[in-house]
């Protein structure tokens, strides 16, 4: 019994040294989720046509979107760098100036990075709102109120 | 179902509805996300109890490699089968969370992937229990699964720590959470450990008895 157990745990020993071996060297690039505006501009990664991630924040004052179509045009930053990014499409509710953003896509031969997909990144905060904006439900009970005047 | 379950699934059941209306109407919403981020009282306990969950199941593991005696492994099985349940969850009102404030259902970054691979290692160490034939050596077999699988578990909870993940740092470990939301989490959390010790002890009575009765059907 205690040779079993002693073959059993050398074997999982080796189990996990793989394991972690293949975790070091096989996620080693995707750990790194995205890469932020300061190493795309540092010329690191990000060659055009390659298709990477990009997250920062949205510069305030860059959002700017054509009427009557689906492009926004804003710039992403990491404090440092400034990278100019096009996104043809909806974006999530939360994404906002000044706010962070990770978008998909690739740099396009002007530079300017080509998203086709933004996700929003909020923080860890969570707080009540404050007063001085009415509650959705008030929203919607005067929504009502109105449509039966 | 026994006294202690029963007694234990009442105070889950009571403080499960009590939890759910306090975080679904009583709290206030978000002042950014409005009133999709109370499935947070749904899923920050769930995540919790499954950490539990593997906890235990790592201290029962090498409590059976120790000492080889059927009750660790019962523990440790009983509390694998009820981690996965919770981890599912977890993955689910993430994905349901994650669509309306990030913009999608999942992204493969370190967080997600963790707690993907966490259901996986699980599901697995399920699936070799009732592959391999002889009860304690499905038992030794797993209880190294469980083991290996704590790691992982460390893996996901630092993610957002260590790497750069679209999913944010835990809101508990900074004290970011709003006191009108504390109480609220704080229920549910009860709640769901509540249920965890609920569905323990009916898998580890399930399991004893049915031991006692492949033990009676090989004497028969």
């Amino acid at each position: 019994m205690r040779g079993r157990n002693r073959q059993v745990l050398i074997g999982g020993l080796v189990i996990l040294a793989s394991i972690g071996y293949l975790v070091w060297t096989g996620t080693q690039q995707a750990l790194v989720y995205f890469y932020t505006p300061s190493e795309i501009q540092a010329r690191e990664v990000g060659r055009t046509g390659r298709r990477i991630r990009l997250g920062g924040l949205v510069v305030e004052g860059s959002l700017t979107h054509a009427p009557d179509t689906l492009t926004y045009m804003f710039q992403l930053t990491d404090g440092g760098a400034r990278i100019p990014v096009r996104f043809k499409g909806i974006p999530p509710d939360l994404f906002k100036e000044g706010t962070g953003a990770i978008v998909e896509g690739q740099i396009g031969a002007d530079g300017v990075f080509d998203a086709d997909l933004i996700m929003a990144k909020h923080n860890e905060e969570y707080r009540p709102p404050s007063g001085d904006r009415p509650s959705p439900q008030e929203l919607y009970r005067s929504l009502i109120k109105r449509e039966r005047s | 179902m026994d006294r202690l379950g029963v007694t234990l699934g009442l105070g889950a059941g009571a403080l499960v509805v009590a939890g759910l209306w306090m975080g679904l109407v009583q709290a206030p919403p978000d002042a950014v996300q409005g009133e999709v981020q109370r499935i947070m009282y749904l899923h920050v306990p769930s995540i919790l109890t499954a950490y539990l969950a593997f906890t235990v199941v790592l201290v029962c593991s090498i409590g059976y490699l120790v000492r080889g005696t059927r009750g660790w492994d019962r523990l440790a099985h009983a509390s694998a089968e009820v981690g996965v349940v919770f981890t599912a969850i977890t993955l689910f009102t993430g994905a349901i969370w994650g669509k309306p404030t990030w913009g999608v259902w999942w992204t493969w970054d370190a967080r997600l992937t963790g707690t993907a691979v966490l259901f996986l290692v699980y599901l697995g160490y399920l699936m070799l229990r009732s592959v391999v034939e002889d009860q304690d050596r499905a038992g030794r077999y797993a209880a190294v699964v469980g083991i290996l699988g704590f790691f992982d578990m460390i893996f996901t909870h630092m993610a957002v720590k260590w790497f750069r993940t679209l999913h944010q740092p835990s809101s508990l470990e900074r004290g970011t959470i709003d006191e009108a939301f504390t109480l609220p989490l704080a229920v549910n959390l009860v709640a769901f450990l509540l249920l965890y010790a609920t569905f323990m002890a009916g898998r580890v009575r399930l399991a004893a008895l049915d031991e006692a009765v492949e033990a009676r059907d090989l004497g028969g």
